[in-house]
């Protein structure tokens, strides 16, 4: 693709952004007095705050080039990944998991699971964790650098130390609230840089209805149903009818309920935020109050997507370059579209909420790592009872080797491609079934920690294996599955393939745990579980607050518009 | 009471609204082709400001409620 050109205003705007960034962490600094200042903003964030914190950490560079590529390839069935699996995970971990998780005082994620079942199960959990932080930071940062290789002609190195330089700058200075300031800082202009680009091109295609227009042709050209671009159900009787290749029940079953709760209800990376909110109540509609944005933005990330596929097919020569494989690169879709739509001036700051994505990503996912290091590694299993002091300072350390990590990720991604793909693969593997035993763990009291760590390990070798025995139609024998040498089903699509594997990971971790528990003797009595389990908690009263700030009614307003919009883009 | 970060926010999308609003003004209207003919820099502009002037607004009247007023 030719290389888009940046004027002096361009740079100009990048340039106040980084100041900004920059100089928030300077002001925050001084609000960093102990080790919980640092690892969880003193517990002392606004709901609205943590929830477009929340939302923001989220929003990596890769989600947002990740799902308009998904947009243009799969059209609104990508939308799934917000209506289906996003929000109504957010509305299970405000209302009913932020209990048990802000109420147990823990400060992570495994050190709840070390409450709530034993040492080796949050062991498991922080290693594992740890690594696919700073696995997935360094990805991010060699997927971003690339691309702006590709279309700005910036020199790789620059762009990885650069971007490595001010994260760690602000992370550094001000820890978690310094990060949760400037995710909310980039959230509005990540909203206030791409909303341009959705109205220029949705007025260029003429509306919605002349985006379907020309998505029917997009979907006949490739031998669908005429709707299947841009309807979200209509086409989930078969996975033949649809380009996802999936059918309702593993979209529903493995996306919508293990993969979207797992990762919403037990990732630390966001948990974190609402973690840090100033109270029980705030905690609760951390979640809930991103949901309402969170609703909204496959408008900004799926639509462009869409706009740029369905001028693709229209334009003769098409739009989007064309891949290795003869397709075209569905990943180049938003700085296709920015160079496209914008002028220099909005160009500017298109790309720096592009960064500004990146950036929110990352620093969620060094926050993350160096609270697990610090909490649940480093204090421990290496060097227990020391003072405040101590591990503050090992906070500021690890933030350094967090981001140093990133970056041999980052280098290391450009020379063993393999290595990386299989290092993911492996964590997606340990994450399925996670949510199972969280599932078990907050709401049956006689679930153990044999139990839990066995489900574990049962659930994430269940993933291996059928990983090892499936294949996607077309896909080569080996990372992408059928390596155990026998192959007893071909899913038409790779993410058939990834969805059945949550699942079948998932209930294998859920029956194992159960039949572990119920052989092995309890290790926690129910006063140890008071705080960590649904039964022996007492409820939450909220009958005192007024309508908005209860979380079960904002639960059931987010529920509702959510199946609303289900409908309306049936 | 820690930073009201209404105050950063309003303080930066109103520098970039300046920016957008000023550039849009003197720029060639050549390069607004690709933008379907629409100065989009000086509309965006304006409604960057107005969206950092209310932060803003925002963020001075709970300074100065505050600082306490009678």
């Amino acid at each position: 693709m030719p290389q888009i050109d940046l004027g002096s205003i361009d740079y100009a705007i990048l340039g106040v952004y980084f100041a900004f960034v920059l100089g928030i962490g300077w002001v925050v600094r001084r609000y960093v007095r102990g080790s919980e200042d640092f690892f969880l903003a003193g517990r002392s964030m606004p709901a609205w705050i943590a929830g477009l914190a929340f939302l923001s950490a989220n929003l990596g560079a890769q989600e947002v080039i990740g799902m308009a590529a998904s947009g243009a390839k799969y059209g609104m069935m990508t939308s799934h990944f917000y209506w289906l699996g996003a929000i109504p995970a957010m509305v299970f971990v405000g209302v009913f998991m932020m209990p048990f998780y802000y109420g147990s005082r823990a400060r992570s994620v495994p050190e709840y699971l070390k409450l709530r079942f034993d040492e080796k199960t949050r062991g498991f959990n922080a290693i594992t964790f740890a690594g696919m932080t700073v696995l997935s930071s360094g990805i991010s940062m060699y997927a971003l650098a690339k691309l702006l290789e590709l279309v700005l002609g910036w020199n790789f190195h620059m762009s990885v130390g650069l971007s490595a330089l001010i994260v760690l700058a602000y992370i550094f200075l001000g820890g978690l609230t310094s990060a949760i300031y400037n995710e909310v800082l980039q959230f509005f202009l990540i909203v206030l840089g791409f909303l341009p680009l959705v109205l220029l091109g949705l007025r260029d295609v003429g509306g919605w209805d002349g985006l379907t227009a020309r998505l029917s042709t997009v979907a006949t050209n490739a031998g669908y149903p005429e709707g299947a671009w841009s309807s979200s159900w209509r086409h989930l009787d078969s996975a033949a009818s649809n380009p996802m290749g999936v059918e309702w029940f593993g979209l529903a079953m493995g996306l919508g309920f293990v993969l979207s709760f797992g990762y919403w209800c037990t990732d630390f990376l966001v948990v974190q935020r609402a973690m840090a909110a100033e109270s029980m109540t705030a905690a609760r509609r951390t979640p809930l109050l991103a949901a309402i944005p969170k609703m909204l933005f496959p408008a900004l990330v799926i639509v462009p997507g869409m706009i740029a596929i369905a001028l693709h097919a229209t334009t003769p020569g098409g739009l989007l370059p064309a891949g290795p494989d003869g397709t075209p690169n569905y990943n180049l879709a938003v700085p296709v579209m920015l160079a496209h739509y914008l002028p220099s001036g909005l160009l500017g700051l298109g790309l720096t909420a592009l960064m500004a994505s990146f950036m929110s990503g990352m620093a969620g996912n060094v926050t993350a790592f160096n609270t697990v290091w610090t909490y649940d590694i480093y204090q421990s299993y290496i060097r227990p009872g020391q003072t405040d002091r101590h591990y503050l300072r090992m906070g500021h350390a690890a933030t350094v080797f967090g981001i140093l990590l990133s970056v041999i990720a980052a280098y290391a991604a450009t020379r063993f491609n393999n290595i990386m793909d299989m290092l993911q693969l492996i964590f997606a593997f340990v994450n399925a079934p996670l949510f199972a035993t969280f599932l078990l763990g907050m709401f049956w009291r006689r679930a153990t920690g044999h139990g839990a760590f066995f489900g574990l390990l049962a659930g994430t070798g269940a993933a291996a294996v059928h990983h090892g025995l499936v294949i996607s139609q077309g896909a080569p024998v080996g990372l992408k599955g059928g390596f155990l040498g026998t192959l007893l089903h071909t899913y038409p699509s790779e993410m058939a393939q990834n969805f059945w594997t949550a699942i079948i990971a998932w209930t294998t971790c859920f029956v194992a745990t159960i039949a572990i528990s119920l052989l092995t003797a309890r290790n926690k009595s129910d006063d140890d579980l008071k705080g960590l389990v649904y039964s022996l908690t007492p409820r939450q009263q909220d009958a005192a607050l007024p309508w908005h700030k209860r979380p079960a009614t904002l639960g059931v307003i987010v529920l509702g518009l959510t199946l609303v919009l289900n409908i309306m883009f049936w | 009471m820690k930073l009201d970060l209404r105050l950063p926010i309003g303080l930066m999308f109103s520098i970039f609204g300046v920016m957008l609003l000023g550039f849009g003004v003197i720029s060639d209207a050549a390069i607004y082709q690709r933008s379907l003919g629409i100065n989009v820099n000086l509309w965006w502009g304006v409604v960057l400001l107005i969206f950092g002037l209310v932060m803003l607004g925002f963020a001075l009247r709970a300074r100065g409620a505050e600082r306490g007023t009678p």
